[in-house]
């Protein structure tokens, strides 16, 4: 690499870059020359991840409000274009969709041929993603690709996929991020990141990658100052300070371990409907059930869809279900996404974006679950420590 | 019971080890997972013993010679059995309860045929609902005349049955195998498993010699379909055979993981 000089108050000019609002939809459209471009949308009362052609496609002036159990969205005039919170569906939908196409088999003359879906025509560029979300993708990753066996869907969208995450601003009253380590903003695993920031309205753009800088270098861009990383730091200070749930990460793992037969379980079975909301948004829950559909012509097509570990069926062996109660399939869930995940995948399976807690009908908030377990380790402190029994 | 013998439509063997399974699938009625049921073959064909117990199982006890059924694998972990009889350092106690049997049949051909070498003795011991569920009965005459130590108990006897009645626990205690250096291999119901783990555990057996094959629901046998999740395992990455230690003797003593 050239050696570089910058003038003071300059930040290196090979990481950091400034786009004015122009340049910033200009950076937009270049994108969808060589990219099916996504990010968020607004719907009629939601935002949602949908295709983003220019930089007005994205909800301008929307505010979301999300509480457990509650999400409103709606336009408040103003100028700011990331003033919302993670959408309601995220990228889980592009690198494991629903319903899901595996292969097909056509039975001729007692012969098999199997023909596989075909590959993406375009590489998808994700904008506007949370950094929440980007950990989510590399978790996502690592369960389905990481492994022995590599999901060929998901190596072929992720291998391709171009992210340009947006830094939090105004995180959710239902956000967790910071205890999961996974935001408000972000330092790595992204092709560029960008900071929305005011007085002038602007982005700060940070370059994460050698393809990230090419897409940016296509644009029009200018130098970065001191003084934008320090009103970045601003926002990302103040984001913090938003994040009102918390959850203790690396603690809980082991919490969950030695509580599997706390009343807890029993408490939260009572309000869960089962109605598996919380796993259909969540961005790392990863089951799917396989079922082959047959036509007439004989042709086979292997299906996968998402499953939930609330549906009974989930743990169907030959005769019944291993886990028929409620209580064993909330337990199921929140053990492993972050106890058990650890074990298998060697990270938490929660990133902290807290559409479980949103999404779900009855307002179980995971992270209040997981602090009832605290409290009754603390109680069992306090009668060792009393030395009552 | 059903006992398939498949040939690959190309002949090529395919390479796997005791205890493993694989996916077989009917087209157009689904694909489950079965453990195959021999060692590896000079015939290169894969034997697979099943129960008729859902749709694809059923169209797979229903199929023809000259069938065509799809098979993927070989998938998990298997019984660690040694190349060489003088890795076998001690007596090799098998537990089966019922069908549980079926994924064990191909690690005790091995076995047995390490035993004319070996410092140990194959003790096998079965439990079968009654006599008419017991499996593979001409194996069981061989591995007896091989030198194995074959003893079977069922539940409900039969007016013909003049062997043992009870649980198959009840054959651990006076058996005659050497408990220090005993390896053990138990596939059968949970319950069972883990009543039988916890004698074996009782006569002296070391836990982390002792091997149990796990069963969860499994719809794709390449760790991405969530179904097998036991604890921290993934059964059919970390499965089916597991050790038996003190992280997996807490789970099977747990209610509905």
């Amino acid at each position: 690499m050239a050696p570089r000089t910058t003038m003071p108050g300059e930040v290196a000019e090979a990481d950091w870059r400034l786009l004015d609002l122009d340049q910033f939809d200009e950076f937009i459209r270049s994108l969808n020359d060589r990219f099916e471009v996504r990010g968020p949308v607004p719907t009629s009362d939601a935002i949602v991840l949908g295709r983003l052609r220019r930089a007005r496609d994205l909800p301008i002036g929307w505010r979301d409000e999300q509480s457990p159990g509650r999400y409103r969205a709606s336009d408040q005039g103003d100028d700011e274009y990331f003033g919302h919170a993670v959408a309601a569906t995220g990228p889980k939908t592009e690198l494991l969709p629903a319903r899901q196409v595996m292969w097909r088999s056509e039975g001729r003359g007692g012969r098999l041929k199997f023909v596989e879906p075909d590959a993406r025509s375009r590489d998808l560029a994700l904008l506007g993603v949370r950094p929440c979300e980007v950990a989510a993708i590399s978790i996502l990753e690592r369960v389905l690709v990481g492994g022995d066996y590599h999901d060929p869907h998901v190596d072929d969208v992720g291998r391709g996929m171009f992210v340009a995450v947006v830094e939090c601003a105004r995180p959710a009253a239902t956000c967790f991020c910071s205890s999961m380590g996974t935001g408000p903003g972000i330092d790595d695993g992204f092709d560029v990141a960008l900071t929305e920031l005011f007085g002038p309205h602007r982005f700060l753009v940070r370059i994460g990658s050698e393809r990230g800088r090419r897409e940016v270098a296509r644009v029009t861009s200018t130098r970065a100052h001191d003084t934008d990383l320090v009103a970045r730091a601003e926002v990302l200070e103040r984001a913090n300070q938003r994040l009102t749930r918390h959850v203790d990460r690396e603690g809980v793992a082991t919490l969950l371990e030695h509580n599997v037969e706390h009343p807890m379980w029993s408490d939260v079975a009572e309000r869960c409907l089962g109605c598996a909301n919380c796993t259909m948004v969540c961005p790392t829950c990863f089951c799917t059930d396989v079922h082959d559909v047959n036509d007439l012509a004989g042709d086979v097509t292997r299906l996968r869809t998402w499953s939930s570990c609330f549906d009974i069926d989930h743990s169907y062996l030959h005769g019944g279900a291993v886990r028929t109660s409620m209580s064993s399939r909330y337990r199921q869930w929140l053990t492993h996404k972050f106890s058990t995940w650890w074990d298998q995948f060697g990270s938490s399976g929660c990133v902290g974006c807290g559409r479980c807690v949103t999404w779900c009908p009855v307002g179980i908030d995971v992270t209040a679950q997981l602090a009832t377990l605290h409290v009754k380790e603390l109680r069992d402190v306090d009668s060792r420590v009393a030395g009552v029994s | 019971m059903v006992t398939l013998l498949l040939q690959a439509t190309d002949r090529r063997a395919t390479a796997f080890r005791p205890g493993q399974f694989n996916m077989l699938s009917v087209p157009g009625v689904g694909e489950v997972a079965i453990s195959v049921s021999d060692a590896p073959r000079d015939d290169g064909l894969l034997h697979h013993t099943i129960r008729d117990v859902g749709p694809v199982s059923h169209a797979l006890c229903d199929a023809d010679v000259g069938d065509l059924v799809g098979v993927r694998g070989p998938f998990g972990s298997d019984w660690r059995v040694p190349d060489r009889a003088t890795d076998l350092d001690g007596d090799v106690v098998i537990v089966a309860g019922g069908v549980g049997l079926a994924p064990l049949r191909g690690a005790l051909n091995q076995f047995v045929s390490l035993l004319d070498d070996a410092a140990g003795h194959v003790f096998l011991f079965i439990g079968a609902r009654d006599p008419q569920q017991i499996l593979f009965v001409d194996d069981l005459a061989t591995w007896d005349r091989a030198g194995a130590h074959v003893e079977v108990t069922v539940d409900q006897g039969a007016p013909q049955w003049r062997g043992h009645v009870g649980l198959v626990t009840d054959l651990l205690h006076a058996a005659g195998f050497d408990p220090a250096n005993a390896r053990a291999l138990v596939c059968g119901p949970e319950v069972m498993m883990r009543v039988t783990a916890e004698n074996l555990v009782g006569v002296g057996v070391d836990p982390s010699r002792i091997l149990l094959s796990l069963e969860r629901n499994m719809q794709c046998g390449t760790g991405w379909c969530g179904h097998c999740q036991l604890g921290p395992f993934l059964l059919c990455r970390d499965g089916p055979v597991l050790v038996y230690d003190s992280a997996l003797r807490s789970l099977i003593n747990e209610h509905e993981r």
